[in-house]
């Protein structure tokens, strides 16, 4: 099943996945990121951390532009998100292009996000033959698939109202992954789970980073993070207070705002 | 059960209980009362000659009478279409970020809803005496087309202009309601695909929303297909005005504006199951078992005992004790 996603070889000289630099991003008089630093290499898990408020999901959502940022420089392999720098100067991208570009960046949501008029199946399927232009048959084909790897090819015509926390969010990690994303988002993915399913969705995750998927994770699981995790943040108040291996940084952190944080979730 | 084990719990399965059941002296009495009131209103209609019930079994299938049936239902069925898609049309401008889309659709909302439909019916009629020529061309240029207004706009056409654009504002509110009640995560997740504006709002939000304009929009039809009987006013013979025209010449008003009475019960009637239907298919994946139609509702009562739903509304993989 290797052909379902694109397994990306590290290569610490090419060019970064995510690279933001002095990111920052104001709602109304609140500023929610404070100049945000940071580079995720290819073929990485990145997991992000921190308090709630301290600007982890929105600098998540401005990695595919679903929030515009205000200052600094944001780019995913090598370009720039939301804006094209023609002739020395910026310019906004057209709602056109800005949708083209997120066909390569999958997310997956807290909420799970499905479509809830339409079956597991359909709800795979729908942007591969609505955005790309596949044939119904084809990605009908590649879809189940894809559920029979998240486990719940049995599931494929039932609503998403029929299905558990759980089981919603594996389709929803499966519609993410039909469009062949070369990078994925995962914003708290587990938080609205019982305990109980947590693990079917982690296992899913861990998968698709040992097939060498470039993620980007923000989450409160900090056994996912330490197990699967190559490179970690900890945010809080719009800034990147501590990074480094998550296994390091879990265990001896060096900041007293990081161990305060740890003390409490771990 | 003998009374040496009282107050202990009998082994093994419970009997069935057999207890006297409550009774219910007031709605015997509130059952009399009704069937006396409904004799009463029996006997008055069948005793009283004016309601001239042959006159109406004469007149019911009137060859104009159902040809002003033909034209209220080719009405109601045209300015429901206008009224719909131009409804969709100003909802999505109102929703716009665009501000002069938006104030556009408020404007036309203000006027259209804020000004009664018969006055407007009148308006499109007699619109020949405010432009009597309308053309076709460039803008404070010359026109490639020009015609007299009575004869571009006849009749049907102001009619049907009348009632479709003033429906346009309601549905418009119809609909606006329903896709701001699709949560922003839907088209969150429709733009993370890569889906474009059109295709979010096409396949993602307006299928949601469905569900919630469906029911208004059956009573804002059940509703114009009673308003075009406004329209006998500018004298376009639909049903009311082909039952007017025969009683004008005979005299027979009540049992004539029967037979219109008749007609119109009977189309709203149908239109009442045909909503049914609508909303049943737009329920998918709201409900988790779809409710009986009223097909299945009438063989379950005969039956006496519970069918199960048809096939296709068994929810897959739920069949068995429905374990999630």
């Amino acid at each position: 099943m290797t052909d379902l996603t694109k397994p990306q070889p590290q290569d610490a000289a090419g060019v970064p996945m995510v690279e933001a630099q002095g990111v920052r991003k104001s709602f109304g008089l609140v500023e929610v990121l404070k100049g945000i630093d940071l580079e995720v290499k290819k073929g990485e898990v990145f997991v992000l951390v921190g308090p709630s408020g301290s600007g982890k999901s929105t600098f998540l959502r401005c990695i595919n532009h679903l929030e515009k940022i205000n200052g600094g420089l944001l780019s995913v392999d090598g370009e720039l998100v939301g804006y094209q720098m023609r002739g020395g100067r910026l310019h906004e991208l057209k709602d056109r292009e800005v949708a083209q570009k997120r066909r390569d960046i999958g997310m997956v949501f807290q909420h799970f996000n499905l479509f809830p008029h339409m079956t597991a199946i359909e709800n795979v399927i729908e942007a591969p033959v609505q955005v790309k232009g596949e044939s119904k048959a084809a990605a009908r084909e590649r879809g189940m698939a894809l559920l029979e790897r998240v486990g719940l090819a049995d599931k494929a015509k039932n609503y998403p109202s029929q299905l558990s926390g759980g089981q919603q969010q594996r389709v929803a990690i499966a519609r993410a992954l039909a469009m062949k994303p070369k990078l994925m988002l995962f914003d708290e993915p587990t938080s609205a789970l019982d305990p109980e399913l947590v693990g079917d969705v982690l296992d899913v995750m861990r998968g698709l980073a040992e097939e060498g998927m470039t993620m980007v994770v923000v989450t409160h699981e900090m056994g996912f993070a330490r197990e699967v995790g190559d490179a970690l943040v900890f945010m809080d108040g719009g800034v990147v207070v501590e990074s480094g291996n998550p296994r390091e940084v879990l265990s001896n952190p060096q900041h007293e705002r990081t161990r305060a944080f740890l003390s409490k979730v771990l | 059960m003998n009374s040496s084990d009282q107050g202990s719990v009998p082994p093994g399965r419970p009997e069935t209980l057999k207890a006297v059941p409550v009774r219910h002296p007031g709605r015997w009495v509130g059952a009399a009362v009704v069937a006396l009131l409904a004799a009463m209103l029996i006997h008055a209609l069948t005793t009283n000659p004016q309601f001239q019930w042959d006159v109406v079994g004469k007149y019911i299938f009137d060859s104009s009478i159902l040809h002003g049936l033909g034209v209220t239902l080719e009405l109601t069925f045209l300015s429901m279409l206008i009224g719909v898609s131009g409804g969709v049309i100003l909802a999505i401008m109102r929703l716009s970020p665009n501000p002069v889309l938006s104030s556009t659709a408020w404007f036309y909302i203000w006027v259209f809803r804020g000004t009664p439909v018969l006055v407007q019916l009148l308006f499109w009629n007699f619109l020949g005496t405010l432009w009597a020529n309308i053309s076709i061309g460039i803008p404070f240029g010359p026109a490639f087309w020009s015609q007299p207004t009575n004869e571009a706009i006849p009749l049907f056409v102001a009619a049907l202009l009348g009632l479709g654009l003033n429906e346009a504002a309601y549905m418009a509110e119809i609909v606006r309601g329903g896709i701001q009640s699709v949560p922003l995560g839907q088209t969150e997740a429709a733009h993370a695909l890569g889906m474009s504006q059109f295709n979010t709002m096409r396949r993602i939000i307006l299928p949601q929303a469905m569900r919630v304009i469906i029911p208004p929009t059956g009573n804002e039809t059940i509703s114009m297909l009673k308003t075009t009987s406004l329209v006998s006013s500018i004298a376009l013979e639909e049903l009311l005005r082909a039952g007017q025209n025969i009683y004008s010449r005979t005299f027979q008003t009540i049992p004539l504006l029967i037979v219109v009475s008749i007609w119109y019960l009977l189309m709203t009637s149908i239109l009442t199951v045909v909503q049914y239907y609508i909303e049943r298919h737009y329920a998918r994946g709201a409900n988790r078992v779809l409710p009986p139609t009223p097909l299945q509702r009438l063989r379950r009562l005969f039956a006496g005992r519970p069918v199960p739903p048809a096939k296709d509304d068994v929810v897959p993989g739920l069949e068995g004790g429905g374990h999630v």
